[in-house]
């Protein structure tokens, strides 16, 4: 059976993902920190997106850089920023560079819970706003082109008084 | 992560589908025109229609389905307004995040196997080595 994945808005800024794993700390860090197995996981074929390029080196002040591709996006998209913290088995925390100063620092632990282990992804953004953006705007842009269609539909439908 | 999730099209793409069924009918899109006005309740709207009651309540249920519209009811009058849009992008987008991460880590259960099944051949292998 899966383990659950839980996603919580903490706080006006932060964002928090957990999810067991049913194995050694020591092995689901190697399994985030060595690039090759990374990719195995990181960009799952339902997604529908491939990764063109991964870079990355995982040190205290190490950069890591993440190209990926879309089918229906003209360009691929690149995913940069700086390890701050590397602690082998237990603890990574990056900082996400590519939308300027809005990123969220991320902060990733690994606990040892007996066989298991815990990982707790934890996202801090700058601020109230840069949160409420990330999930409103480009994140929701399905939505919001959606909307706008709906918008424009109604709009359209008000300005011919098809209705009374 | 804002990528991923905007190529994440199955979940929002179902929302979208019954959006659209509710606006493919002129006096559910009418309704909506008339809520963006003002809030209205189910036998005002059945007035302005020139509809039974029932006939706009189902209306408005279609409507309430797809997240365009909630009612409330207080006493006997149940009032419509538009979704409330903004805690529901919230809500939607979060679940789109959540099972953005439950399918990534459902891939690093099978590395995490794989590795776990690795140590132990070459566990198994280094013991056979020492004792011949």
């Amino acid at each position: 059976m899966k383990n659950e994945t839980r996603v919580d808005r903490k706080s006006e800024r932060e964002l928090v993902v957990t999810r067991t794993f049913n194995g050694p700390a020591r092995i689901v860090f190697k399994a985030w920190t060595t690039p090759e197995l990374f990719k195995q996981w990181w960009l799952p074929k339902s997604f529908g997106i491939s990764l063109i390029s991964y870079e990355a080196d995982f040190r205290t002040g190490g950069t890591y850089r993440l190209v990926m591709a879309h089918p229906s996006s003209g360009q691929p998209m690149a995913f940069f920023g700086r390890y701050l913290d590397v602690t082998p088995h237990s603890r990574l925390v990056w900082t996400n560079e590519e939308s300027g100063d809005n990123g969220a620092v991320t902060t990733v632990t690994f606990e040892d819970k007996g066989a298991a282990t815990l990982v707790t992804i934890h996202e801090l953004y700058p601020s109230k706003e840069a949160l409420d953006e990330a999930m409103t705007s480009g994140a929701t842009s399905g939505w919001d082109e959606q909307f706008r269609q709906l918008e424009e539909m109604l709009g359209t439908l008000g300005e011919n008084g098809e209705r009374a | 992560m804002r990528y991923i999730l905007n190529h994440m099209v199955q979940y929002y793409q179902t929302r979208f589908d019954a959006s659209f069924a509710a606006l493919s009918d002129a006096t559910r899109r009418g309704v909506l025109e008339q809520l963006g006005r003002a809030d209205a309740s189910i036998t005002e709207l059945a007035d302005k229609f020139h509809m039974t009651l029932t006939g706009m309540k189902k209306h408005v249920g279609v409507l309430e389905q797809a997240g365009l519209v909630t009612t409330e009811k207080v006493g006997r009058v149940r009032t419509c307004r538009l979704g409330q849009r903004r805690l529901e992008e919230e809500a939607a987008w979060i679940e789109r995040y959540r099972q953005l991460w439950a399918s990534r880590f459902d891939e690093l259960d099978k590395v995490v196997e794989e590795l776990k099944r690795k140590e132990k051949i070459d566990g198994h292998k280094k013991r056979s080595e020492r004792t011949p």
